[in-house]
């Protein structure tokens, strides 16, 4: 006898997605100069959610100008007043969480289980915290006089838009800066709606900017001379770029990139515990994660038996529509990143690999993945070094601690990683070895506005949340 | 014994500072420098992009021992530099003197100067988690912390004057840090960098933890930018130009890339550190 899961879809009806969405500059909703416009698409349907407009070089100019008339009262305003217009923003995210978690979904393709618990919390969570800081930034160890840049040009990804929107825009209005930000091309709805909880807040034109587009606009951003700091999420390449692009131009620069994230399992591990940690860790938001437990480092005497249980618990595993309140994995964002994990995961059976795919009925329409593992996997492999950002994990074997922390380390990548252990020092010694940013003790994909979140080496400069975050937004930490 | 004053000065041979030996540039090149009067004074090495590899390699490999010192016995050992240092006063003042072309007493000044902010910054090693490190208070049952960590192998270009204490400036933080470091030494004023390498031979400093080139800037910064085992780079002394350069290929890892107005701060320390945060369930 089975039982099947009765579906239980979340209502879009509280949602209201207009056909047209214009730029949001110095307060208003206002046309690009040029007309043009692009369409943002429910990956799970393929349906076309609206059209959107395209920020062009002009447009950004605009938008810049705006922010810089914005700073004149945002910068002479009590610090104090600032945090209130945070707490009010944060206050009013809440009251529309439902409303802003079923337009993620929609826009994104991830489920609603993680927009409604994850991703809409936390962003409100993040700019409640960050509106405390407003009037305590000569407490917070960043320099004696800190300063805000200016104008900020903020450039965010789409695997998480909305929290990715508030890790950006909560510290950056907090420490005194105005914004213009643009948001991935295929996620702009929660930013534009975003907008609306600004005009709503009744806070001042032009503190935030938001221009959508693509990498174009993205480049218009660097390029402003107008804009004081960049700050960045997205892929380590694009990182470099802009890096090179800022070079010698006196610019800040905070780098949030990729990772390829080890998840050390120990022979003494919790083994349930751990096969919870190890699915969080790879397919949570579909494995759209920069901080992902994409290595699977297991000590050799456990690997059969975790692996056995791994699979009994991907068999369980949900893949389907991601407005439906019972969905594990929903849809992989766009086509383009389909193919890019599609292409990486055949270069695993190329390269000789074994596959493991837990059996799931794909949708017919739609971009989808199935959870998957690789055995049999060298540190040489492409998808043992190289970021995949979906469903798919490398499963590696190790005998020794000092092993385990070689070949997490062995990676260009210092992003996240993760331990599991019964034992207290085995903990504390392979964190202490391990070169990366974040580290998950007996957990992962954890994420707190208290709590700074960066990467070592090619994973990005800086850090976001927490106090070493402010740092990132105040001239005054050199 | 000669007549003491006939007697000829046995003058010294100006050489690197690699992996805890003295050895000359492997390219066997050397250049001159004078003094403020024009006067020749010595042929130190100049070193080549091998030499400085080689000094990339013998950092790499200290960083482990020394980053993973206690935070007391590298302060200690950073001490007893300034103790060394205070022994070879003399020989600080009469360098800086001739180089330089500082009177004594400013050429004193400097020195006292550099040895006293040497210390201040030994004393750092121990303090700077408790200042910024931090416990966070997040929403769930987790214990979350996080702590500043060494960032690995740094390339210090000091401002080429004063000789002594801009070197100081940009070097004893790095190494407070927990870093090993690869000084590019001023190309104009060398004699400084080379005579605290021959303090920092005798102070219980492991080899490789600091590793001293003599030569020059314009000719070694791009290979240290574009190396790719070095994690970050100190650019006080570079040009605009140069730091710039220096920027866009030291891209390519991502270096952390940072140059410094005068005066000590803890955030010189942090410059050349990263941040760790470490997550644990709390539970029975």
């Amino acid at each position: 006898m089975t039982f099947e899961y009765s579906s239980a879809p979340e209502s879009r009806a509280i949602v209201t997605i207009d056909p047209v969405y214009k730029l949001f500059i110095g307060g208003k909703f206002v046309a690009p100069k040029a007309g043009k416009t692009f369409t943002t698409i429910n990956p799970a349907t393929e349906e076309v959610l609206a059209k959107i407009a395209y920020a062009e070089k002009s447009d950004v100019d605009k938008a810049v100008k705006a922010a810089q008339e914005g700073l004149k009262v945002w910068s002479k305003m009590a610090p104090s007043e600032r945090g209130k217009y945070l707490y009010r923003i944060a206050r009013i995210m809440q009251e529309r969480a439902r409303e802003f978690a079923v337009l993620e979904t929609m826009d994104n393709g991830k489920p609603i289980r993680e927009t409604r618990d994850v991703d809409i919390p936390l962003a409100a969570a993040h700019f409640f915290y960050h509106a405390g800081w407003a009037d305590k930034l000569e407490h917070a160890g960043v320099g004696n006089n800190p300063k805000p840049y200016g104008v900020v040009g903020q450039i965010i990804p789409w695997n998480f838009p909305l929290l990715m929107l508030a890790w950006k825009i909560a510290p950056a209005l907090a420490t005194g800066n105005t914004v213009v930000l643009k948001p991935a091309e295929t996620t702009p709805l929660t930013a534009l709606l975003f907008a609306q909880v600004c005009q709503q807040a009744e806070l001042p034109a032009g503190v935030v900017n938001i221009v959508t587009g693509d990498g174009a606009t993205g480049a218009a951003i660097v390029n402003h001379p107008g804009i004081s700091k960049i700050a960045f999420t997205g892929s380590t390449d694009v990182g470099k770029l802009i890096a090179r692009s800022v070079a010698g131009t006196g610019k800040g620069l905070t780098l949030e990139l990729g990772g390829k994230g080890a998840n050390i399992v120990f022979e003494d591990a919790p083994l349930d515990e751990t096969v919870e940690g190890i699915i969080n860790g790879i397919f949570f938001n579909q494995g759209h994660v920069c901080c992902a437990g994409s290595r699977l480092l297991i000590q050799e005497n456990i690997q059969d038996e975790l692996l056995e249980k791994l699979k009994s618990r991907m068999s369980q595993i949900r893949l389907g529509d991601p407005l439906d309140k019972n969905t594990d994995i929903g849809a992989i964002n766009s086509r383009e990143q389909l193919e890019k994990i599609t292409e990486l995961a055949l270069s695993g059976d190329a390269e000789g690999a074994e596959r493991f795919s837990a059996a799931c009925t794909i949708p017919a329409k739609g971009f989808w993945y199935p959870p998957t593992f690789f055995t049999g996997v060298t540190q040489a492999h492409r998808i043992a070094r190289e970021e995949i950002f979906g469903p798919v994990l490398s499963v590696i074997s190790f005998r020794t601690p000092q092993e385990a922390i070689e070949k997490a380390n062995n990676t260009p990548f210092g992003l996240s990683a993760g331990v599991w252990t019964d034992k207290g020092s085995r903990i504390l010694w392979t964190a202490k070895h391990l070169r990366a940013g974040v580290i998950w003790a007996n957990t992962f994909n954890k994420f707190d506005p208290a709590s700074p979140f960066g990467g070592y080496k090619e994973s990005g400069w800086g850090r976001e949340g927490g106090r070493h975050g402010l740092a990132a937004y105040l001239k005054g930490a050199k | 014994m000669s007549n003491s004053k006939s007697r000829l000065d046995v003058k010294k041979t100006y050489k690197l500072f690699i992996a805890g030996a003295f050895p000359r540039s492997e390219s066997g090149r050397t250049y001159e420098v004078k003094d403020s009067k024009g006067e020749f004074v010595a042929n130190p090495s100049l070193a080549s992009r091998k030499d400085l590899r080689d000094a990339v390699v013998a950092a790499r490999s200290a960083h482990g021992g020394w980053a993973g010192a206690t935070a007391f016995n590298r302060g200690q050992i950073l001490y007893r530099i300034a103790e060394m240092m205070e022994g070879r006063s003399a020989q600080f003042i009469d360098e800086i003197v001739a180089l330089e072309g500082l009177t004594p007493s400013a050429a004193k000044k400097q020195v006292e100067e550099a040895i006293d902010l040497w210390v201040w910054y030994s004393g750092w090693c121990d303090k700077i988690g408790s200042i910024y490190g931090s416990t966070n208070a997040v929403s769930g049952s987790f214990y979350n912390f996080t702590i500043p960590d060494s960032l690995g192998v740094v390339a210090v270009f000091a401002p080429a004057k004063p000789s002594l204490l801009g070197l100081v400036h940009s070097l004893a933080p790095v190494l407070a840090g927990g870093n090993t470091a690869i000084v590019i030494a001023s190309e104009k004023y060398p004699l400084s960098a080379i005579t605290l390498s021959e303090a920092i031979g005798t102070s219980d400093v492991p080899g490789g933890v600091v590793n001293i080139l003599t030569g020059s800037a314009a000719e070694l910064a791009p290979w240290a930018a574009s190396h790719m085992d070095i994690d970050g780079i100190d650019a006080t002394g570079l040009s605009a130009a140069q730091e710039k350069e220096v920027r866009i290929a030291g891209a390519d890892n991502l270096k952390r890339i940072s140059t410094f107005k005068d005066g000590a701060s803890p955030q010189r320390v942090l410059a050349f550190m990263e941040n760790k945060t470490v997550w644990h369930p709390i539970g029975v």
